[in-house]
Formats: structure tokens, C-alpha cells, sequence
């Protein structure tokens, strides 16, 4: 049986790449590094990758990073892989993680963050130098630091904001034996 | 807000084509130029992106600031490729023509400067075709475009979902800011580091939410329609090809074979000069 992307896998992917559009082009939040921003779009689409699963966390990463990059005019492929990548990687944890529940403790986070950092280090520290280095010839040690500077500032702000967002959105579900019964 | 590249209507040859003519172009255009490293292909390239630009009737002015920040960009990474690779080129070449030294391991040598043309190229030449994609592609025909390459149309329409709701969550994101900076929440450098990036999720937070609901609301509205019963289905805008789309991608295709054939004649897929 071929699996079919279900209507609202295909809404997600359709609203999560909206969404990570408008935070990668237009949201600018200064980093401690002068002239670089922080790309926050990585803690939204890691908090959907947990909810939705590693299929729509790599169309939206594809999607979402194809719509910036011909925003500003022309694509970069190695790096719209990379985006697609962190989603994929990042949406296995959704099978460990059951957000419907209303929990999302330290057993969570510690799940959450260490396949948000794999997937970090999987997109920027390998796969996109890879292709960089494949597709343009670029030099080794370039390709390579630029990828694990990435890497890090963006497992930084997906650390930070994704927590805290999954932790939030884990409050607003009830979950189960919430309600005790009174004596 | 900083200006973004749109659509742009316009009578002229590429317009008239199909969008699935012209995202198919494109892709192999893009391909072509990732594969080849060939100084005589890029440069062909270049011209032909430059002609059909013209043709297209899009104007210089309409797309100056994206080329400025393209460049900008371009700047940074060559720099960083002298940086970190101030003798790729020659590793590439095999040869050494050393013109000067700058200090320590950093000389300029005539292999480098050429291989970092030739990467200056490699981007410049998918520019004008990109452009042109950009904006002479109306989006509402991108969704059916998709499908007809062959991509599953639920793709498509997520595609279109996606281009829908950008300016609605463009919206939200600036309503939920505004009123969260109101709050006395900062997201400029006047905060600490650490302190900006948990200001960030409490405008994040509210934006997710309102984005899960609308998934929520919108799957519903579509399951109710039916959508995804059939194996197929029809788009309010899609085109017949015509004869000038058929031309267009046999133009394409030949530049791709011709550009894969050049580049690999000598046996790898840089033109040396220095031999």
C-alpha cells in the first residue's frame, strides 16, 4: 500500500512553510556576532517536526527554504537540502514524543534537544559543506566551518525557543487523569 | 520591511509561457550550472540568462536591490573562500602562477583568481533564469504547474497553501509584536543575548498556536470537501502547453546535454586553461 500524505500533513507542510517563510525572511534578531541574525524559522519548524513527523518536517524545511532564497533571488540548493534535512531528523523524535498527552518534561526536552542538536549537526556540520563542497568546489575548511557555526548558533536558538515553545504548547493539552475524582 | 521579489505582470515571450514550461527550465538551468565547472559553459550561460532577461521586458530597476544584496552576499562567501582556501585553485589547476604575495600563506596566483571567477560565475549564471522564474511565473499557476511535472498534486497544494497564507501569518507575526512590545518585550540589541531569545518565543508562542489552529481549521474545511478523494484533480489556472512551451523546454533540455557533454569531453568538470 502506498502511503498518502494525510490532508492534514499536506496543511502543515502548506502552513509550516508559510510560517517558516516569514521568520526567516522578515524576522531579524540581532546575534552577539556582528551582522548576523539568529534564524529562529529552525525552533518553529523543530516544534513541527516533533508534532507532525519527519515527512512534513522535510517539505516544509524544502519548501519554506526554496520560498526565502527566491525571495532574495536565487537559490542555493545545498543549504535548501540542509533545511529539509534538519526537518526530516528532527520530525523522528515525533515517535518518541506523544505531545497529545500534555507532557513534555525533562525526559522530553532531553529527547527533543538531543535530536535537535543530531539533526543541527547532521544538516549544517555535514550535508550541506558535503554539496557545497560537491556542487561548488568549495574548500574543505571553509565549507566545513561555516557549516558548524551554523550548527551551533542555530542548535542554540532551537535549544532556547523550542523548548520553551513545546513546553507551552504542552500546557495547553489535557492530558490524561488530569481530573481526580473528589471525595 | 525590506522589499521582496514578486510577481510582475507583463506581455512578453516568457510570460506567455506555462509555469511548469518555466519551472522546468529552471530546474534544468540550475542543474546545468551545479554540474558544470566549465569557464565556456558558465559564460554561456550567462549570456543566454542576460538575452533572455531582456526578452522577458523585467526591467534593471525592478530588480536592483535583490542584485545588490546577491552580491553582498557573493562578496562574503568569496572572501571567505580566499580565507579558507587561498591555494584551491591551484590544487585544482595543478599549476602555480604566482603574481604576488599578500603575507604569510596568502598568495594571489592566477589559478585562484580563475577558479574564483569561475565560482563567481557558477552563481551568476542562474541569476537571470531564477529572475525570471520569480517574476514572470504568476503563483496561482504554480500550484497546477507542480502537478503537471509530475509531483503529486497534494504537494502542489501545499505549495499553494503556503502561498496563500504568507501574507496572513506576516500579519499576525506583526500584530502579536507590536502588542507583545508593548508588553515591554525587546528583540533589539538593548537586551541581553539570552534574555532576546526568550523574548522571541513569547512572540513565537501565540504565532504557533494561532498557525496550529488555523492546520486545524483548514484540514477540516478541507476534509469536509472532499479533498484527496480522486487520483486527480483540476486547477482553476492551468494552460494547455503550446508549441512555444515545447520549443522552450527542447531549448532546455539541448543546453543541458550540450553543457554536460563540453564539461566532461576532457574528462573532469573544469576547463583548464593553465595546461
Amino acid at each position: 500500500m502506498k502511503t498518502q500524505l494525510s490532508i492534514k500533513s499536506i496543511v502543515a507542510i502548506g502552513i509550516g512553510s508559510a510560517l517558516f517563510f516569514v521568520l526567516g525572511r522578515f524576522v531579524a534578531i540581532p546575534s552577539p556576532i556582528p551582522n548576523t541574525t539568529i534564524n529562529i524559522q529552525y525552533a518553529v519548524l523543530g516544534v513541527l517536526g516533533v508534532l507532525f513527523g519527519p515527512i512534513v518536517g522535510f517539505l516544509t524545511g524544502l519548501i519554506g527554504h526554496v520560498l526565502i532564497d527566491l525571495s532574495w533571488g536565487s537559490p542555493w540548493w545545498s543549504w535548501i537540502v540542509g533545511s529539509g534535512v534538519f526537518g526530516f531528523i528532527v520530525g523522528i523524535v515525533s515517535k518518541k514524543i506523544d505531545m497529545e498527552a500534555g507532557v513534555f518534561g525533562s525526559k522530553e526536552i532531553a529527547l527533543f534537544n538531543g535530536f535537535q542538536i543530531a539533526a543541527h549537526i547532521g544538516a549544517w556540520g555535514m550535508i550541506a559543506p558535503g554539496l557545497d563542497i560537491l556542487i561548488y568546489s568549495e574548500p574543505v575548511v571553509k565549507a566545513f566551518t561555516q557549516g558548524i557555526a551554523a550548527a551551533i548558533m542555530n542548535g542554540v536558538s532551537t535549544a532556547v525557543i523550542g523548548t520553551v515553545l513545546l513546553i507551552g504548547y504542552a500546557k495547553t493539552k489535557v492530558g490524561t487523569g488530569s481530573l481526580k475524582k473528589e471525595n | 520591511m525590506a522589499e521582496t521579489l514578486a510577481y510582475i505582470q507583463r506581455k512578453s515571450l516568457i510570460h506567455d509561457l506555462t509555469g511548469a514550461t518555466k519551472f522546468l527550465f529552471f530546474i534544468m538551468w540550475s542543474i546545468a550550472a551545479m554540474i558544470t565547472y566549465d569557464t565556456r559553459i558558465l559564460l554561456a550561460l550567462f549570456v543566454i540568462g542576460i538575452f533572455l532577461f531582456y526578452i522577458s521586458k523585467l526591467k534593471w530597476k525592478e530588480v536592483r536591490f535583490a542584485l545588490i544584496f546577491m552580491f553582498v552576499l557573493m562578496g562574503f562567501n568569496m572572501i571567505g573562500v580566499y580565507i579558507f582556501g587561498p591555494e584551491q585553485g591551484v590544487e585544482i589547476y595543478g599549476t602555480r602562477h604566482e603574481l604576488f604575495v599578500i603575507a604569510g600563506p596568502y598568495a594571489v596566483t592566477l589559478e585562484q583568481l580563475f577558479y574564483m571567477f569561475n565560482f563567481l560565475m557558477k552563481y551568476l549564471s542562474v541569476i537571470p533564469i531564477a529572475l525570471l522564474f520569480i517574476m514572470a511565473t504568476n503563483p496561482s499557476e504554480f500550484a497546477s504547474s507542480l502537478n503537471k511535472i509530475g509531483v503529486s498534486y497534494r504537494i502542489g497544494y501545499a505549495v499553494a497553501l503556503a502561498l496563500r497564507y504568507i501574507p496572513d501569518i506576516q500579519r499576525d507575526y506583526h500584530n502579536i509584536s507590536k502588542a507583545q512590545q508593548a508588553r515591554g518585550i525587546d528583540l533589539s540589541r538593548k537586551d541581553k543575548f539570552f534574555d532576546r531569545l526568550k523574548n522571541s518565543a513569547a512572540i513565537l508562542f501565540p504565532l504557533v498556536l494561532s498557525s496550529l489552529q488555523g492546520i486545524e481549521v483548514i484540514s477540516n474545511a478541507m476534509e469536509l470537501r472532499g479533498f484527496g478523494k480522486n487520483k486527480k484533480r483540476t486547477w482553476i489556472v492551468e494552460r494547455k502547453f503550446k508549441k512555444e512551451d515545447y520549443r522552450a523546454l527542447a531549448f532546455g533540455a539541448i543546453l543541458l546535454v550540450i553543457s554536460i557533454i563540453v564539461t566532461f569531453s576532457d574528462g573532469n568538470r573544469f576547463y583548464n586553461p593553465f595546461l
